[in-house]
């Protein structure tokens, strides 16, 4: 895995990009990839590269040129299906001097073009420098799992994978945009191209743009969710179960196996990892580790499933306790490399457990992050069910019940949290025939964590406002089954925006581990969304199919598992009598005032409401507590940490081991 | 216990506890869940404390927004429970 980060001219007015401030972009980024550091500058651009050595380990260091080094890669991610596409290239006459896939790339765009990412098979963010055209090409994966930022002002362009390495340059301005801020009191994420600061764009997952030599641009979006149901390949239950288990065996494998460097598995316990993990283990002879988060409270240990799982694969399996005061703890570095509020902290742990992994060795994980989006496996896909039942018969009295199944876990008076529910879900029944019904629970309560805003925030937003997701759905929307739209929604919104990057991507990368989901797999995705509903959610079964391809490989007292998400104390785990000094710091009135977001006395009462409940042990918090005040902090931190201090520059000092530099020093001015 | 200091109390514990915004008024009528007031999990604690500080039982059956969705019918709730009614 990798970052890159680059500044590029759109005309000859301006002097080249600055050797020192590529270094110090470069620098800002090093957590993403510490082995090597290269730079590429001529005249016009600079593309800077810290690369963390998985593929092709003595030759594949970037920049990367063509034949006759005219075009320049800077790339971070795997193309899993390399091989394949060099075999094809080399028939077309093209010379390979490394063994990289980041090689293939340069060559692949030489015959194809921009086509020729809907060639790949795998995660990216990468830039293709034309130095003869003064063209650059930008390009992200399907889903976005590697991320990709930018910034234009004047005819310049920075572009990195993290927005901290754009704004190493200091003439970068660096402000909150409360659009975005809104999006994640709503989303939960921003969604791209929106981010969370002014000026900085994020590049939607699945598009690739162009910019020419004049600076004019083009965008194109060249994938996003479709889902026909076509049977292709199989004309049963049985068969498509087979065909599913051999595309996830071979989506596994190639991540497995196509690494120069051992490969591991995180098991949270559910039967995605533990699938993937059995799928991964029987990839390879030796030895295969596999890693998990155990948490010291009972609610959300997984450990007994985790090391059922261990033991059927017989792995080295390492763990980690993980503790409230352990989340509390990490978590301003956790927004550190978030560089966005969260609502949840589920993220601390899982920071955690890379650091275990960068522990023990290991520089790459597979990871079942997809499935429940692939697959219909969240909970929210079955209450969508549920709801659009019953708004079919708003009267009756019998479908609501059909939520029992769903809760049965419920600890307080099943019938009285119950009978609550069912009020909350109630709501909006009348717009069941309008997109985003499946969501509109979510969004609702989501947002009403806005009324935290400042009067500041809140007048900004009305002659400023945030873009409404559903005026994006494609047009082809309306012709799918409403669960194939929940899954769409959730993709776009949930998946890329907020769970493979702030949980995913950025926490692995925090310690130099790269993430790879088979679940994400073009093909494997491909196959998944041409399924029947029934297939996916049959009744209220979720993930029907994977449990058919589970059956025989992971233990059944997993596979019957009822759907557990992966969650971890969140608020709680701020207050207390070992909780640290920030959390007051930054929720104090002057930190409030002093950054302007949110209403002082409004926090202050959630604030106080917070302290004291964590007092008495058994009191929970509700939802939106949790969320407002996780979401408050979070965003306080983001100010502190990205906005006014872009955290120590001890680290930045690199040394390019890999330098091209064509620009004569006569001629410019440094 | 007076009808209007039942009214006092209940606004300022949802404004406490709640809204934490002494500038925003509740109205009488104003629908709790619709206003984004309270969530499914927050609406637990309003129970709780209604049933602990005015002596009354919400059954099972009587969790439903009639009885609880609004100020005013909090204090209906409590009113016809206090006589001995059902709900």
């Amino acid at each position: 895995m990798c970052g890159i980060g680059g500044i590029v001219n759109f005309s000859d007015r301006h002097d080249p990009p600055s050797l020192e401030i590529l270094r110090s972009m470069v620098g800002a980024i090093r957590h993403r990839g510490p082995d090597e550091f290269g730079v590429y500058r001529d005249v016009r651009a600079g593309l800077g590269h810290a690369r963390l050595s998985i593929v092709d380990l003595s030759t594949g260091q970037q920049p990367l040129s063509n034949e006759d080094d005219t075009l320049w890669i800077i790339f971070n991610g795997e193309i899993f299906n390399f091989i394949e596409l060099r075999q094809e290239l080399e028939k077309l006459g093209h010379t390979f001097r490394t063994h990289s896939d980041t090689e293939v790339i340069v060559h692949a765009y030489e015959s194809w073009g921009v086509d020729c990412f809907e060639r790949f098979n795998g995660q990216w963010a990468l830039a293709l420098w034309d130095s003869e055209a003064k063209s650059l090409i930008l390009s992200r994966d399907r889903i976005g799992v590697r991320p990709l930022y930018i910034h234009e002002h004047e005819g310049r362009l920075w572009f990195a994978s993290e927005v901290k390495a754009i704004f190493a340059d200091p003439s970068v301005p660096r402000e909150i945009d409360v659009r975005g801020l809104a999006q994640t009191f709503k989303y939960w994420a921003p969604i791209a191209p929106t981010s969370l600061y002014i000026g900085i764009e994020e590049l939607p997952p699945g598009s690739t743009r162009i910019y020419r030599s004049d600076g004019t641009r083009q965008d194109i979006r060249y994938w996003r969710p479709t889902y026909n149901e076509k049977k292709v390949g199989y004309s049963s239950l049985a068969e498509a179960t087979d065909l599913l288990r051999e595309k996830l065996t071979r989506a596994t494998q190639i991540r497995t196996l196509r690494a120069d460097v051992p490969v591991g598995s995180y098991l949270s316990g559910g039967l995605d990892s533990s699938l993937i993990a059995r799928l991964g283990r029987e990839a390879k002879a030796g030895t295969f580790q596999t890693f998990s988060i155990r948490f010291e409270d009972a609610e959300f240990d997984e450990t007994d499933y985790q090391r059922v799982m261990a033991a059927t694969i017989d792995s080295n399996h390492r763990e980690v306790v993980v503790t409230k005061n352990d989340i509390a703890s990490v978590f301003p570095d956790v927004i550190r490399h978030t560089e966005r509020p969260i609502l949840r902290t589920a993220p601390a742990p899982l920071y955690l457990l890379s650091q275990l992994v960068r522990d023990s060795g290991i520089k790459a994980v597979l990871t079942g992050e997809g499935a429940d989006e692939m697959l219909a496996g969240y909970d929210l896909f079955r209450e969508a069910k549920i709801r659009m039942f019953w708004a079919n018969q708003p009267a009756s009295k019998v479908r609501p019940s059909l939520f029992d199944q769903l809760y049965p876990y419920l600890v307080r008076s099943p019938q009285q949290a119950r009978g609550m529910a069912l009020e909350f879900w109630k709501r909006g029944l009348d717009r069941s025939s309008l997109p985003g019904f499946s969501h509109d629970p979510r969004w609702m309560t989501t947002s009403s964590l806005q009324r935290f805003f400042s009067a500041e925030t809140r007048s900004c937003l009305e002659s400023n406002a945030p873009c409404e997701y559903l005026e994006t759905l494609p047009p082809e929307f309306a012709k799918w089954d409403p669960l194939a739209q929940a899954q769409f929604i959730e993709v776009e919104t949930l998946l890329s925006s907020y769970l493979i990057s702030s949980q995913g991507d950025r926490m692995l990368m925090a310690h130099s581990v790269e993430g790879r989901f088979p679940f994400l797999d073009a093909d494997v995705m491909e196959f998944c969304n041409s399924l029947p509903a029934q297939y996916k959610l049959n009744g209220l079964n979720e993930k029907f199919i994977l449990k058919k391809v589970a059956s025989g490989i992971v233990p059944e007292k997993i596979i019957r598992r009822s759907k557990q998400p992966y969650r971890a104390p969140d608020a709680v785990s701020f207050f207390g009598k070992h909780a640290p000094e920030y959390v007051e710091d930054l929720l104090s009135e002057q930190a409030l005032r002093d950054n302007g977001l949110f209403d002082t006395n409004v926090v202050k009462g959630l604030h106080a409401k917070c302290r004291q409940r964590a007092a008495n042990s058994d009191v929970v918090f509700s939802n939106t507590d949790n969320m407002g005040l996780v979401g408050i902090l979070s965003t306080q931190l983001v100010v502190d940490q990205i906005i006014r201090n872009n955290e120590s520059r001890t680290g930045r000092d690199i040394k390019f081991t890999t330098l091209i530099d064509r620009v004569l020093v006569s001629s410019h001015q440094q | 216990m007076q009808t209007e200091q039942i009214r006092t109390e209940v606004h300022q514990f949802i404004e406490s506890n709640f809204i934490f915004n002494k500038k925003k008024t509740l109205g009488e009528d104003e629908s709790l869940i619709d206003s984004g007031v309270i969530d499914s999990t927050g609406v637990l604690e309003l129970i709780a404390f209604l049933e602990q500080r005015f002596q009354v039982k919400f059954e099972d059956n009587e969790l439903v927004a009639e009885n609880f969705d609004s100020v005013n019918k909090i204090i209906r709730f409590i009113g016809k429970k206090s006589t001995g009614m059902a709900a």
